[in-house]
């Protein structure tokens, strides 16, 4: 509750500035394009990307004197939506040397009944018959899966034991971000698709092309947890 | 002109007889003290306790209309109240397994509604965590709403009337799920049954025939501990030993939690008003109470992973069965089947 108040506060601040987290989709070291490129798996598998998007939140930012503020909100970054691929974020002023988010919604957000905004269901992120919400869709096509249609789907999601599928993501900046009210800052930050794929499992989709509850969920969770990496600052 | 005045007077009479002189029928106006929530003596604390979701008669009101209203379905055939259906505590009387669109018959029986904000979880499998998320099951489920929530606050956006309601009952344009999903919770959670004969007896001011008396003493060696007082269920999963239906392959709360221990457990049903609520069992094999009893009393051919309680129960005579009977129906609670509050005002008439 206190982290809420500061972040609920220092937004009205003047000592504060503004910070915008822009996300680049990758599969690989290419840049993703939905339905129309054809990439390949650590296996050689091409396959093309039709849905990508995934939630983040309860980030936190630590400060040079280790002070860690945390944003509560959750925002759904979605490939087809150029718009949820920038989140604005007001800081207080400082310097600051690492940040870290969790890929997926945490349990409070789970059981808490009906929620808003990002975490609305209409955004069909929610599984209805066993209530939690998907933290991340990955969907597409390839000819080795023997899914109707060869499509793929890696549906994740799960807040419980043992199929948690909750991830933080930790990353320390190169130099100190320098947050002041003087000039906005933008983070670069890379999410590749292709991690979910490989490591510390290689999947072989004409072995396992359709992941849609807490089957093997896991095994996905685990490769994504180091899909991000930070490739700009300024 | 005389004519004309005559006319009118007959409009204003007629309209004055249907809704009641305040210009809407007042059967179906809800008040502060309508949607007060009381707890029963006797009753443990609630989980659900309406905080971020404080009951208001507008709030209400719009959650009955809603639930009431098959907008909330694909092809806007089927309400909620379709196959909740009052008269049977918001069971579907009569039905063994559920209905959906286009003639979809679903694998379940229809659970009632009634003292819902106790339950910790939902559904037969208790894969639904909380209150107001439930309804969401029913609505995109392929084999009964088969809608999205997105479509369905798309079709309310279109609404002028669901519009005004919204803004009355939330004070503000908004249109969203959160509000949609919090207005039926708080009519589906104001159903409380809580006045049945059992309870006036509890209480001291109704009294039990010899028989129903047996079959309360009965009924607390041999039932209760899991149809434990005064919800007359512990909220656990358990499998009572029936045959798996080879035909639905159902096997309940391990689809939910992954654990081949939990393979057709289900959600230990509360037995107010049971009476009302037959068919009975998940799948609703047995037509009659006696069907059940016979069950418990007679079968020993368990299935694997069956609940230890189902062997303490040991065999009832025909008369223990005939008072464990007489006992149930003193759950049946008309104060709640006839509440006014839950009625559906667009199709009866008090």
């Amino acid at each position: 509750m206190a982290t809420l108040v500061v972040a609920m506060s220092f937004t009205l601040k003047p000592d504060s500035g503004k910070l915008t987290l822009v996300l680049h989709h990758y599969v690989g070291d290419e840049l993703l394009n939905l339905d129309t490129a054809s990439y390949k798996n650590a296996l050689g598998q091409p396959f093309t990307v039709t849905k990508f998007k995934y939630y983040i939140g309860n980030i936190r930012f630590r400060k040079v004197n280790g002070e860690e503020i945390q944003i509560d909100n959750y925002y759904l970054v979605d490939e087809d939506e150029d718009r949820s691929k920038k989140i604005s974020l007001n800081l207080p002023d400082g310097g600051y040397t690492a940040i870290s988010f969790i890929i997926g919604v945490d349990s409070l957000h789970n059981c808490s009944g009906a929620q808003s905004g990002a975490l609305d269901p209409v955004n069909a992120m929610f599984w209805t018959w066993n209530t939690g919400y998907i933290f991340l869709k990955l969907e597409g096509k390839s000819p080795l899966s023997k899914s109707p249609g060869n499509i793929f789907e890696y549906h994740i999601g799960g807040y419980k034991q043992p199929a948690n599928c909750i991830r933080r993501v930790s990353l320390a900046l190169k130099q100190t971000l320098v947050i002041s009210n003087a000039t906005p800052k933008e983070l670069q930050i890379k999410a590749d698709a292709d991690e979910l794929l490989k490591s510390p499992t290689t999947i072989d989709i004409s072995v396992l092309s359709s992941v849609t509850d807490f089957h093997n969920a896991t095994i996905i969770a685990d490769n994504y947890a180091d899909m991000f990496s930070i490739i700009g600052e300024k | 002109m005389k004519k004309r005045n005559v006319a009118i007077w007959i409009i204003v009479l007629v309209s004055a007889a249907l809704y009641g002189f305040g210009g809407v029928n007042k059967y179906f106006l809800i008040s502060p003290e309508d949607v007060e929530l009381k707890v029963p003596r006797g009753f443990p604390k609630p989980n659900y306790r309406f905080k971020d979701n404080k009951p208001t008669p507008e709030i209400f009101v719009l959650g009955r209309k809603l639930f009431y209203d098959p907008v909330l379905s694909k092809d806007s055939t089927i309400s909620c109240g379709s196959c909740h259906q009052r008269i049977a505590a918001f069971g579907h009387i009569d039905h063994a397994l559920s209905h959906g669109i286009n003639g979809l018959i679903g694998k379940r029986n229809v659970p009632a509604l009634q003292n819902l904000i106790w339950k910790d979880a939902f559904m037969w499998d208790g894969g639904v965590n909380h209150l107001e998320v439930q309804p969401l099951s029913p609505i995109t489920n392929p084999i009964e709403m088969n809608e999205s929530m997105a479509h369905v606050i798309e079709k309310l956006k279109h609404n002028k009337a669901y519009a005004e309601e919204f803004r009355v009952a939330f004070g503000d344009s908004d249109m969203t799920s959160q509000h949609l999903l919090r207005a039926l919770a708080q009519f589906t959670g104001l159903m409380i049954s809580a006045n049945s004969r059992y309870d006036r007896f509890m209480r001291g001011e109704d009294t039990f025939s010899i028989s129903e008396k047996s079959g309360l003493e009965l009924f607390r060696a041999k039932c209760a501990s899991c149809h434990e007082e005064p919800l007359f269920t512990d909220n656990r999963y358990r499998n009572n030993g029936l045959a798996p239906d080879t035909g639905l392959k159902d096997k309940g709360r391990s689809a939910i939690s992954g654990a081949q221990f939990d393979e057709y457990k289900f959600l230990v049903p509360g037995l107010r008003n049971i009476e009302m609520t037959y068919p009975y069992m998940h799948d609703g094999r047995f037509r009659k109470l006696k069907n059940v009893l016979d069950y418990y009393s007679e079968s020993r051919n368990f299935s694997p992973n069956t609940a230890k309680e189902m062997y303490e129960i040991g065999k009832l005579s025909e008369q223990d069965k005939k008072d464990i009977i007489a006992f149930l129906l003193t759950l049946t609670d008309k104060t709640f089947l006839y509440d006014r509050r839950f009625v559906d005002p667009n199709v009866s008439e008090p």
